[in-house]
């Protein structure tokens, strides 16, 4: 038997918005997602030239080399709007909070070796000027990038780099009784050790990348792929006593990566498979920005792991694996 | 060993601005650009005060709780069919208003705050702008959540994008944002973060929240009540900037004040469809154009000024004409759409006389002599089967892009024409404010998308008015003329057949 609450049933005259039905095809009820993406972004009709970039309009498909016929090809298998993001990354975040909590209230991190303290110092924490960099560069995509069905995850993404370097330093404080001196030693390292210059030389150049596609693909497939990748997956090994729990302070990290990949993957994907143009621009593309990353990894994996850079080489490997799977040419 | 524990402020700033760092293999200025090309000195980029301290998590946390609020009602509004509890069918153009001219803009100011996100030096300020830039995408997407439900039974709605980029009167809220994206990192922070969010937020978003609330659109209000802390926060980030930049070099500030000049007058003649909202479009009022005007921005702005006096900054150029107007603005935009109706994707109506008795008390100056008589001639005229439609189309000023129909300062009787010559053309201004802005930055201006210009050009769908309202993706005799006899109307008295009844016994 079931309960049944009479309503009174008015019939709409609509299902959903003009331009969404007809991608849709027609009259049909839309998700949330598609109302929220489809279309938002001015196309036409602009007024006035940027005075910091005049050769193009605020919005404008020639701000990168690729050539979509419809920039709402690329969709996001996540569907996010904006509700459906925050809901999501609440969610992850209360893992957050109870594993510092369970790491904290055991003083795990106080008992570590002074190797792994060491590890953490020089091969984590300053993980989060990394993380920073890729914030910067979502954020650029979101600014130059054209359609909403790619710029509005890209302004998730920053946030997300945002959180994850925020991770990062939450952990330093941890490991420094919250005074910060591990955050600047950090910064030090990042500035001046050898091990990263690789690595910050890399993220520097992409900050001046002109073409917001190519940057997007050195971002994702190189630096997600291969330097993140690096770190989270492959240099478990240098954290030595720390490894589990840093994997429990990083669970978000691992989750975010396999999560916002399923996006930015499907997104290179559409874009590669447009054409024989894009396909060759954007597999010239991942070619060199994912070689620039191993390359930058290789000193890193070398002082972490005492490899020679094996770890990087394999890290590099996995990413052009990905990458030929997107059907690139790599 | 003792450790000194950070406070509060130090960890927020480890956790943001701290993230920053000086670039060596690429040289800062080729990694920040845009920064100094509008002649605004930074000397410090460390003195900027964080206007809020959310890192991420938290930001996250409180942002997945509104959402989850505002959707249970959501949903709760279109499974109840709250559309029907409506004060008045005719409430539902506000909406329309809203989602076609408003919404699009909250998405520029997205794309815009994700802009000076990426390309102010300081890293605080980064920081502070890419969550404006998140509030602002959640603006427009829960907006359109919101109004979807309206989308299925009103008429009006359903292009709003398409309209957005090419309707004459959705060109005046366009290339007021088109103007902020194309200015420099600087210019829009003031435009944007302060002019429109600090200083006259409390005159757009407001009115329409408040009209929500009383004319029982639940669902448009408890996103106006979600929004609030949002708002709140861009707030404190419009003032921390014009500090900081007043604070930082005594040559920004007549930058500064020319920003301020210029955003202060874009925004009141923005604003004037507001005003015509508030006074003509809501069934149940909530306050006058006028009232709200001298609450929010005399008053308000007015002490606001005085706080900012200590740098020198003087209160906007023109405050004194928009307050004069203020009497005049609602009418005057209400007479134009009134006029127009048959291009506008909203419908129009003459006030009754209890509406038209409400405007004799709330304008006591210049209702009655100026105002009255042309409604009540019109609303003859209707009653005579001459409704009077104006098929000429109007000149259009060059800056604000309204078209030409308000009045000399000091004379309600006399249409205000101003012009410039640049370069051996004439340009044609509805006021001294707009014909100002113009000269600042003619070369800016003579770019401007004009709508009745490129329909004379033949780039709008041909010549006559079904070609350019085919174009439009208007479908006439829906979207647009009348509220009387439109399928609006219909479909409101099926739903409430004694409404009418009603409606005349008061």
């Amino acid at each position: 038997m079931s309960v049944q609450i009479k309503t009174v049933d008015i019939a709409p005259r609509r299902q959903t918005f003009g331009h969404v039905a007809r991608r849709l095809g027609g009259d049909k009820p839309a998700s949330r997602y598609q109302e929220a993406t489809y279309d938002i972004q001015a196309t036409a009709n602009f007024h006035y030239k940027p005075y910091w970039e005049p050769e193009f309009w605020t919005y404008d498909t020639r701000k990168t080399a690729v050539v979509m016929d419809d920039w709402y090809k690329p969709i996001d298998p996540r569907q996010y709007y904006y509700a459906a993001y925050n809901i999501a990354r609440a969610n992850m975040n209360q893992a957050v909070d109870r594993n510092f909590s369970f790491v904290e209230e055991r003083g795990l991190l106080a008992k570590i070796s002074p190797q792994a303290r060491a590890a953490l110092e020089r091969g984590l924490l300053p993980l989060r000027h990394l993380h920073w960099g890729g914030n910067m560069n979502m954020t650029e995509i979101c600014q130059r990038g054209y359609g909403t069905a790619i710029t509005a995850p890209c302004i998730f993404s920053a946030a997300d780099q945002l959180g994850m370097a925020q991770i990062i330093s939450r952990i330093g404080l941890v490991l420094d009784s919250q005074s910060a001196t591990s955050l600047d030693a950090a910064k030090k390292t990042w500035l001046e050790d050898p091990a990263w210059q690789e690595v910050r030389r890399l993220i520097e150049d992409s900050f001046v990348e002109r073409d917001w596609f190519q940057l997007y693909v050195a971002q994702t497939l190189g630096v997600n792929g291969v330097l993140l990748d690096f770190i989270y997956k492959f240099a478990e090994p240098a954290f030595a006593d720390a490894g589990l729990s840093v994997a429990m302070l990083t669970e978000f990290m691992q989750d975010w990566r396999a999560e916002e990949s399923r996006w930015s993957d499907s997104v290179v994907k559409v874009v590669a498979a447009e054409s024989a143009h894009n396909k060759a621009l954007v597999s010239q593309w991942a070619t060199h920005w994912i070689a620039r990353a191993v390359e930058a990894a290789k000193p890193l994996c070398s002082a972490l792991l005492g490899d020679g850079g094996k770890a990087a080489l394999a890290a590099g490997e996995a990413a052009r694996l990905r990458a030929a799977a997107l059907g690139l040419e790599v | 060993m003792t450790v000194k524990k950070l406070g509060l402020r130090q960890r927020y700033e480890h956790m943001t601005r701290g993230l920053d760092w000086e670039t060596t293999y690429q040289k800062m200025d080729d990694v920040f650009p845009y920064d100094s090309f509008e002649g605004i000195k930074i000397k410090d980029w460390s003195a900027w005060e964080d206007p809020f301290r959310l890192t991420m998590d938290t930001y996250w946390k409180f942002q997945a709780e509104k959402e989850r609020k505002l959707y249970a009602v959501l949903d709760a509004f279109a499974q109840n069919n709250g559309q029907t509890n409506l004060s008045d069918g005719r409430y539902v153009n506000v909406v329309k208003l809203f989602l076609t001219g408003i919404s699009p803009e909250e998405y520029q100011a997205h794309r815009g705050f994700a802009f000076t996100g990426r390309h102010l030096r300081g890293a605080g300020a980064r920081v502070a702008a890419q969550m404006q830039s998140l509030d602002e995408l959640r603006h427009l997407q829960t907006q359109v959540h919101t109004i979807s439900h309206y989308n299925k039974f009103f008429d009006g709605i359903s292009e709003f994008p398409h309209m957005h980029d090419r309707v004459w009167y959705l060109s005046v809220p366009k290339s007021f944002f088109d103007d902020a994206r194309s200015a420099g990192p600087f210019e829009f922070m003031i435009a944007i973060g302060f002019a429109f969010e600090y200083l006259l937020t409390n005159l757009l978003f407001v009115p329409f929240m408040s009209g929500a609330a009383y004319n029982g659109d639940m669902s448009t209000v408890t996103f106006g009540f979600s929004a609030q802390s949002d708002e709140s926060r861009h707030m404190t980030l419009g003032i921390e900037v014009i500090k900081f930049l007043l604070e930082q070099h005594p040559d920004n500030l007549p930058i500064v004040q020319k920003w301020v000049d210029k955003w202060f007058w874009r925004g009141h003649r923005l604003l004037g469809l507001v005003a015509m909202m508030m006074d003509y479009m809501l069934p149940k009022k909530v306050m006058s154009w006028k009232e709200a005007w001298d609450i929010y921005f005399v008053e308000a702005g007015g002490s606001l000024f005085q706080d900012l006096e200590r740098y020198g900054l003087k209160m906007p150029k023109y405050a004194d004409i928009a307050t004069e107007e203020a009497e005049h603005i609602s009418h005057q935009n209400w007479a134009v759409f009134y006029q127009y109706t048959h291009a506008a994707a909203f419908h129009t109506w003459m006030p009754d006389k209890e509406h038209l008795d409400w405007l004799s008390a709330k304008y006591p100056n210049t209702f009655d002599k100026y105002y009255r008589p042309r409604w009540e001639l019109w609303a003859e005229m209707e009653k005579e089967g001459k409704r009077f439609y104006n098929m000429a189309l109007p000149q259009l000023c060059q800056t604000c892009q309204i078209p030409m129909a308000y009045t000399e300062p000091g004379n309600p009787a006399a249409i205000c024409f101003r012009a410039t010559q640049f370069q051996g053309e004439t340009y044609h201004f509805c006021s001294d404010g707009c014909k100002d802005i113009f000269d600042g930055e003619p070369e800016k201006y003579v770019q401007a998308w004009m709508p009745v210009q490129q329909i004379f050009q033949g780039n709008c769908g041909g010549a006559t008015v079904p070609d350019v309202l085919a174009w439009y993706n208007m479908n006439a005799g829906a979207d647009n003329m009348d509220y009387t006899g439109s399928p609006d109307e219909k479909i409101w008295k099926e739903w409430h057949p004694d409404a009418d009844v009603a409606r005349k016994a008061v």
